[in-house]
């Protein structure tokens, strides 16, 4: 038995090590990473459901996150978490901190956490996080929560990555005009008002209810109110999905966006090292790139 | 070199004085590591398992109360029974000189105390890196 084989028996053990060392070889690129996504559990991934969390800085997306881990827990559930932040313009590293505030459930071996770095994708995922749900669910995860990095106006990868997509909001973060906007809150499968204990939830409340045709739920996740609400409204949510063939339709498009995902970091690289050789001075870049593209077509 | 190590910096036991322990993660991070920062008063169970499911090349332990010589051999054992007794533990903090061969003993790779310049303390994260994912192939 080669290592590639013992340790897809291990993954699909849920032997967390072996879990986590799968999520790295992928991560970082390797090729074993890519022979363990061709031999995943097929069965396992259909029957898992991704649950995508994401909102602005400070909404309290991890403190959410670790209070609805401990309400699946209670339903019986495996869980994984993804959680990422972003990655240093500069040096490239990060610091990873969503874990702090899921810690009660660090030790529980029906958890398994793992934190990723953007490693420069906006959009507020990384490349390899659709991937890192792909292992966790034939791991025997069925329920995998994706938290996102702090997000402003426009990210909304986790939208697609996700089958159910909660945008956290909280009272204070600006007036009803923002959430006119188009973007984050379009995508929404749910929207919660976290910190609905705070001033101004019964305002943002009334707002989003007079705009948007989406369920609006309120949670207080210090106080740990509303959880059970929005964990069971999910798990409805699912049942819906499945009963109406939408959760595969999601995941069909979900599935041909991450191909071209993929594909497009694969080229950045020699498309870079093009760039470079050709150089950009003096001439408007939108010019530099229609004669590379010419070239290139010429190569093809 | 690999892309980006991927390192654990824990603060176990009851000791809330963690800038030490930030200060690290941040250099770290401005050295370019991935560093996953699990907060104070962690027992050594739950930073073994973060270890764990974080897959890192090194366990970085901070403590200025002097409960070194308990907590450091306890995440160390905890890392064994994890079955990760291949990721190297490096501490920092109030250690007295006479301590360190316990803790060596005990399997911790090295020992760092106030004043060491942060370039060989992020140096020693690197090699400790390095020597791990060699191991890995």
């Amino acid at each position: 038995m080669t290592g590639l084989d013992r340790l897809l028996r291990e993954v699909h053990a849920g032997n967390p090590r072996s879990v986590a060392r799968a999520i790295t070889l992928v991560e970082d690129g390797l090729e074993q990473g890519t022979a363990i996504l061709a031999s995943l559990d097929r069965q396992r991934l259909a029957r898992a459901l991704v649950v995508g969390i994401t909102g602005p800085v400070g909404a309290g997306k991890s403190t959410l996150t670790g209070r609805l881990v401990r309400f699946f827990l209670d339903q019986g559930e495996r869980l994984g978490i993804v959680a990422v932040d972003p990655s240093s313009p500069f040096s490239g590293g990060a610091l990873l901190g969503d874990r702090v505030r899921m810690m009660t459930q660090a030790t529980d071996d029906r958890v398994l956490i793992r934190s990723m770095a953007t490693r420069g994708r906006l959009g507020g995922l990384c490349t390899a996080a659709g991937a890192a749900v792909r292992i966790m669910a034939a791991a025997g995860y069925r329920l995998i929560l994706v938290e996102t990095v702090g997000v402003g106006q426009s990210e909304w990868d986790v939208a697609r990555l996700a089958d159910i997509t909660l945008v956290v909001l909280a009272p204070g973060f600006g007036d009803d005009i923002q959430a006119m906007k188009a973007g984050l809150l379009e995508v929404a499968d749910l929207l919660v008002i976290n910190k609905a204990d705070l001033p101004g939830a019964r305002k943002l409340l009334l707002e989003l209810q007079g705009m948007a045709e989406k369920d609006v739920l309120e949670t207080s996740a210090v106080r740990d109110e509303g959880i059970g609400r929005l964990g069971q409204r999910i798990l409805e949510l699912e049942q819906e999905l499945r009963r109406t063939n939408r959760l595969e339709e999601g995941r069909r498009q979900a599935r041909e966006s991450e191909a071209l995902d993929w594909l497009l970091e694969r080229l950045r690289e020699p498309l870079a090292r093009l760039v470079r050789e050709e150089g950009a001075a003096g001439c408007d870049p939108r010019i530099t790139a229609e004669r590379l593209l010419e070239r290139i077509g010429a190569l093809g | 070199m690999r892309q980006r190590y991927r390192v654990l910096i824990g603060k176990p036991g009851l000791d809330g004085h963690d800038r030490g322990a930030r200060f690290i993660a941040r250099a770290l991070r401005d050295a370019g590591f991935e560093v996953i920062y699990t907060g104070i008063r962690r027992t050594p169970e739950e930073i073994a398992a973060a270890a764990v499911q974080e897959d890192v090349a090194a366990v970085g332990l901070s403590s200025m109360s002097g409960a070194h010589l308990r907590l450091f051999p306890a995440v160390a054992e905890a890392l064994a029974r994890a079955g990760a007794a291949d990721i190297p533990i490096l501490g920092g903090g109030i250690i007295p000189d006479e301590d360190r061969p316990l803790l060596e003993q005990a399997g911790i790779s090295g020992i760092y105390t106030p004043g060491t310049p942060v370039d060989t303390i992020v140096q020693a994260f690197r090699e400790a890196c390095e020597r791990h994912y060699r191991g890995r192939q």
